[in-house]
């Protein structure tokens, strides 16, 4: 059985020219609480990793891991209670250009076009109309959705609307693009063609991106490294240099190197010491009888 | 779709004719034909069914004439052909007064009152829903006291009006601005806090922040709803313009209704009913259509 650790010289090479770069995003000691109505909890607590320019870093971790709260901070959504998010080393406060964010809903504006909505990014920042047009068309073909310019979001399916959500935060070209499980709504034919699209954007541009997934497969198959994170509180658990090798295919998922990684990733998150959870889950799990409202004869298996 | 609504209004209408015109269904009343030997009936004059069946076995004991007569509803049922005449000559025929006001003229001061009372209203109701709806903290400030405020019978301010605005239209406009002001505040900020939070958020990772937030995401994020809330607030200002209208000097629609109803002339008070109705229908469907045009990206459409 080959090891996750395990590196052909070739992708060692890759990860010694990675870190060679500079790094575009760093997080130092972030910690984030809450107050609410039951007292303080803790969503993050001391998160430290640093992505390089050009970079893609894969975020995992279990429900109620922070991963979404980690990405809003980022993103400048939401304050930090201790810690500091440089990027570019420069410390952010409040969203910005330089972030880019693609949100799991799409949050598309309704009321503008397919154009009307990669425009709105330029259009802010104070390009005037005919070269935020100009622009948008040339950021539409980079998706394929040239023809689609004048329809509106909801006359679209949903990989064509996460199409255009990329398109319309890369149209603000950003030094980091923050994705938030944006594949998570799609269907699995859908998301695998919107995986290889998105690895082919990121090869043709100068982009960092950051991405937030629950999907193991779609980690490995996307990431140079991979961020897991542990729940309650959030912490990193581990940062996991993905093994294999560069250019991804769908076809790597048999390979040695991408079921190791799979399932060091899947004894993280899933230990299976405490698969059942709390005592009294363990006990509503553990009750054999279960009500039937079949006949017994009736057994499908 | 205009036919499948119009079809609705057939099953009241046919119940209304049945009710008028098949003498055997109610038909309390006999209207007097020929008095006979009754020395106080006279012709054309309605009397209970009891009362006529009284006196016709007076009449017989005494060997007097038999009254005569035909089964009616009482004054206040109209049939459906008069009213559909009293509508005809209200607008061909001059008013039986001189100097009282043709009904399309009391309709238009009407119509006047509640236009100038919606729009006074909604210029201060709908961005301070709107600023109320965005900002929690503008919200808070200002909605209880709203709220409070909504409760208070906007009629109850009418002698209030008349001593400050005067016995004309000023008050009349105030009680249609009281009556839906305080509703529209609360109706647009609710409205507002529905837009999805991440259609702002992704605008300010977008770099749009400040008032542009407003005037580029959340008025036109909103502007669907909040042109159904307006067309139903329109038609919660044309219920409180009967109230609006008695006070100070009685005027428009109301005026003419009230007139009609003293001297009995039930057919023109059911008429112009149903004129304030086909105006309000009318407009609202109207509205509707426009909608439909204006906002083509709309899902939330009603169903026509």
């Amino acid at each position: 059985m080959t090891d996750h650790l395990q590196q052909t010289p070739e992708v060692k090479e890759r990860f010694a020219q990675i870190y060679e770069r500079e790094a575009i995003l760093e997080v130092q000691h972030l910690g984030k609480r809450y107050v609410t109505a039951k007292g303080e909890t803790e969503a993050l607590r001391d998160i430290n990793f640093r992505v390089h320019r050009r970079e893609l870093v894969c975020v995992i971790g279990p429900s109620g891991c922070g991963k979404s709260t980690l990405i809003r901070i980022l993103a400048g959504l939401e304050s930090l209670s201790s810690g500091a998010v440089l990027v570019d080393g420069k410390p952010v406060s409040g969203p910005g250009r330089d972030r880019g964010m693609v949100f799991q809903g799409y949050s598309l504006f309704p009321w503008l076009t397919v154009k009307g909505n990669v425009m709105f990014g330029p259009e802010m920042s104070g390009h005037p109309h005919n070269i935020a047009d100009g622009m948008a068309r040339q950021w539409l073909e980079l998706v394929g959705l040239t023809k689609f310019a004048d329809a509106y979001p909801h006359e679209l399916s949903g990989g064509m609307r996460q199409r255009v959500a990329i398109a319309r935060a890369l149209v603000n070209e950003p030094r980091i693009l923050l994705m938030d499980e944006p594949f998570g709504a799609l269907d699995a034919q859908t998301r695998a063609k919107m995986q290889s699209h998105l690895l082919d954007i990121w090869k043709n541009l100068d982009i960092t991106i950051l991405f937030i997934t629950h999907d193991l497969d779609e980690a490995i198959y996307l990431a140079d490294r991979i961020l897991v994170l542990k729940a309650h509180p959030g912490e990193v658990q581990e940062l996991i240099e993905v093994p294999v090798p560069r250019p991804r295919t769908p076809g790597q998922s048999m390979t040695a190197e991408f079921r190791a990684t799979r399932a060091h990733l899947e004894s993280l998150i899933h230990p299976p010491e405490v698969e059942a959870g709390t005592p009294e889950e363990a006990a509503v799990l553990g009750q054999s009888h279960m009500i039937r409202f079949t006949n017994v004869t009736d057994n499908v298996e | 779709m205009i036919a499948r609504k119009l079809g609705s209004f057939l099953l009241p209408l046919l119940v209304w004719s049945l009710v008028s015109y098949l003498p055997f269904i109610w038909h309390p009343k006999v209207q007097v034909e020929a008095p006979g030997g009754v020395d106080y009936f006279l012709p054309g004059m309605l009397v209970d069914r009891e009362e006529f069946a009284q006196q016709s076995a007076d009449m017989r004991q005494q060997g007097l004439a038999l009254p005569t007569g035909v089964p009616a509803n009482p004054i206040y049922l109209p049939a459906p052909h008069q009213v559909a005449k009293a509508l005809y000559t209200a607008f061909t025929t001059e008013p039986e007064q001189k100097d009282a006001p043709w009904l399309h003229e009391s309709l238009w001061q009407s119509i006047q009152i509640i236009l100038w009372g919606f729009l006074l209203s909604s210029a201060i109701g709908v961005p301070l829903g709107i600023v109320c709806g965005t900002y929690q903290s503008v919200g808070r400030l200002s909605e209880p006291f709203i709220e409070f405020f909504r409760y208070l019978p906007a009629p109850a301010f009418g002698a209030l009006a008349v001593a400050v605005l005067g016995i004309y239209d000023g008050p009349k406009i105030a009680i249609i601005v009281i009556g839906t002001f305080f509703q529209q505040v609360l109706i647009i900020a609710n409205t507002t806090r529905k837009l999805e939070a991440t259609l702002i958020e992704a605008a300010r990772t977008l770099g749009t922040r400040g008032v542009r937030l407003i005037t580029r995401v959340v008025l036109p994020g909103i502007l669907p709803d909040l042109y159904r809330d307006q067309r139903i607030l329109l038609g919660w200002a044309w219920t409180y313009l009967i109230v609006a209208e008695l006070i100070g000097t009685s005027s428009g629609i109301t005026f003419f209704i009230t007139q009609q109803a003293r001297y009995q002339h039930f057919e023109n008070v059911y008429a112009a009913m149903l004129i304030i109705g086909v105006i309000g229908f009318g407009s609202d469907l109207l509205l509707g259509r426009l909608g439909h045009f204006l906002f083509p990206w709309d899902r939330t459409r009603d169903r026509t």
